[in-house]
């Protein structure tokens, strides 16, 4: 069964004026990477936050359901903390907290009542799964803010595990990074894939093609096609696909 | 050529504008300072004497000071008890409709004439306080309202700007985490927004000790400045003082000299608030970038 199913999801902004996303009709398959590509406000941002619901944070109207696991997390039952924590995100600009490392991996945590004597642990394994541990375990109280971009990337990935979720949505984490950072965190999602469900929005096709399994191609709102990578990219179905990859726009 | 002229001139002329704010600060810091020096020298006499009573040339502050620091602590305290939580809702909880308008109204608290402050605070608060406590009505606890009243505007605005202040994405990785929105406000916001808060806590203290009008009305100013032990009691401050004693200090006695080295006093103590100020507000923009 797919981890996450959409169903005529349409997202509205600006009080119904502008239409975000256009009736998404879409699957997402567990333990795998699935890229969203497409150009400037096509809405794949957008669709990435429907799936943890922090559109909320501003005013929108989101129609259709979003399935995880079978729930749709619209439906009045659900509770938002419980879906936040399963669902965790990283942003496009890493965004550390002004505090120390190890503070940092232990917000989640502590927010969710875990006690101080686990802590420890949860840290040690959150930035070890992160490929951050090495680098960090005889600076860890030391303020984030005092590492390089590619390290604070890793560190809210890390923060992002440490409160247990099943899947990981990443916005372009890789856009404000240099190359030897990006290659890192490819290799480190690439791990990452075996325990958790990866959606990732990313402005690089060839990032997309090298790491992703599934793609999924969005313009102006609209799901365009998605499939297997290789399929997108090699034999796409839709002529507007083949334009943009092969950079005819965008 | 005659372009470059004109705009050299107009030049010097912005430039004689910017010294002369300098020479003005300059004067009246000389001028009040020089007054003030055969006070001055009165030494501890002067700072720590226990007993203000120019007919007998005695000019110790000690108790003007302390009233001084009671009544702008007091009225800080309750402009920051509510000023805070209303901050914290502005930025962070109200619609926008709401804010749009609760934030002029605050703001419009600042508009007020100082002596319309003092009047309402005179016929309603004073009136208030005598019929339900007891005592003059003129008190310190007026004094507190009607300062509470005016620092408000500043410790809200100054306050709630340093909450919007905080970057964005702390919020969003903290609600990302499952955080609620009131835990996120309490562990990430609020911490990142400290120094903004308080610097508007010590402008707001620094903006109260130097009020005069509003709150000459509703102390009382007793004839022989004392140190309270009642909120309820009336008390002098250093503006007062000098407001109702300047008008029959003969000119060039010690009585003058005494007030204008309250002045000075005055002024050190808000400059010095004025300088904290900048400081905390500093160290909190380093602190974030």
């Amino acid at each position: 069964m797919s981890k996450i199913e959409m169903k005529g999801l349409s997202v509205y902004y600006g009080n119904g004026t502008v239409h975000a996303l256009k009736d998404v009709n879409m699957k997402i398959e567990a333990n795998k990477i699935t890229a969203l590509i497409g150009p400037s406000g096509c809405g794949k941002t957008t669709f990435l936050r429907a799936l943890n619901r922090m559109n909320e944070l501003i005013r929108v109207r989101t129609e259709g359901e979003v399935l995880i696991d079978g729930i749709d997390i619209y439906s009045k039952k659900v509770d938002v903390i419980q879906l936040r924590k399963k669902v965790g995100m990283v942003f496009q600009q890493p965004n550390p907290f002004p505090m120390s490392i190890y503070d940092n991996v232990a917000y989640g945590p502590r927010i969710h009542g875990v006690r101080n004597r686990e802590l420890d642990g949860i840290v040690e394994e959150s930035l070890k799964k992160a490929a951050l541990w090495d680098e960090v375990k005889d600076r860890l109280e030391e303020n984030a803010f005092g590492f390089s971009g590619g390290q604070q990337q890793r560190l809210c990935i890390a923060r992002a595990l440490a409160v247990n979720p099943e899947i990981i949505l990443f916005d372009e984490p890789c856009s404000s990074l240099d190359p030897i950072s990006t290659a890192r965190i490819e290799e480190l999602l690439s791990k990452l894939k075996r325990e958790y469900t990866i959606v990732i929005v990313t402005h690089n096709m060839q990032q997309a093609a090298r790491i992703s399994d599934f793609t999924a191609f969005f313009l102006m709102g609209e799901l365009i096609e998605c499939g297997k990578t290789p399929q997108i990219f090699e034999r796409p179905r839709d002529k507007r696909t083949e334009d943009y990859i092969t950079g005819r726009f965008g | 050529m005659e372009v470059g002229r004109a705009e050299k001139i107009i030049e010097k002329v912005f430039f004689i504008s910017a010294l002369s704010s300098i020479l003005i600060v300059f004067f009246i810091i000389a001028f009040i300072l020089k007054e003030s020096i055969p006070a001055l020298a009165l030494g501890w006499n002067f700072f720590l004497g226990m007993r203000w009573y120019p007919p007998h040339s005695q000019f110790g502050i000690f108790p003007i000071v302390v009233s001084t620091f009671v009544v702008g602590i007091g009225a800080l305290a309750i402009a920051a008890s509510i000023g805070i939580p209303a901050s914290i809702y502005l930025a962070e909880f109200s619609p926008g409709w709401l804010r749009n308008i609760i934030k002029p109204c605050v703001e419009m608290l600042v508009g007020i004439p100082s002596i319309v402050l003092g009047f309402f605070g005179l016929m309603v608060l004073v009136v208030f306080i005598r019929n339900s406590f007891g005592g003059y009505g003129e008190c310190i606890l007026a004094g507190w309202m009607i300062l509470a009243i005016m620092t408000l505007p500043h410790v809200v605005s100054i306050s709630e700007d340093s909450i919007r202040a905080v970057p964005k994405g702390y919020k969003e990785a903290s609600l990302a985490l499952g955080a609620t929105h009131l835990q996120t406000t309490i562990r990430v916001i609020l911490p990142n927004a400290r120094s903004g808060i308080l610097a508007s806590l010590i402008l707001g203290m620094g903006n109260a000790i130097g009020e005069t009008m509003a709150v000459l009305m509703v102390i009382g100013n007793p004839n022989i400045p004392w140190i309270p032990s009642s909120v309820l009691e009336p008390v002098r401050v250093l503006t007062s003082t000098i407001v109702i004693e300047i008008g029959y200090a003969v000119w060039g006695s010690m009585h003058q000299h005494a007030l204008f080295a309250l002045g000075v006093v005055l002024f050190i103590i808000v400059a010095i608030l004025n300088v904290i100020t900048t400081a905390v507000i500093r160290k909190g923009v380093a602190g974030i970038g």
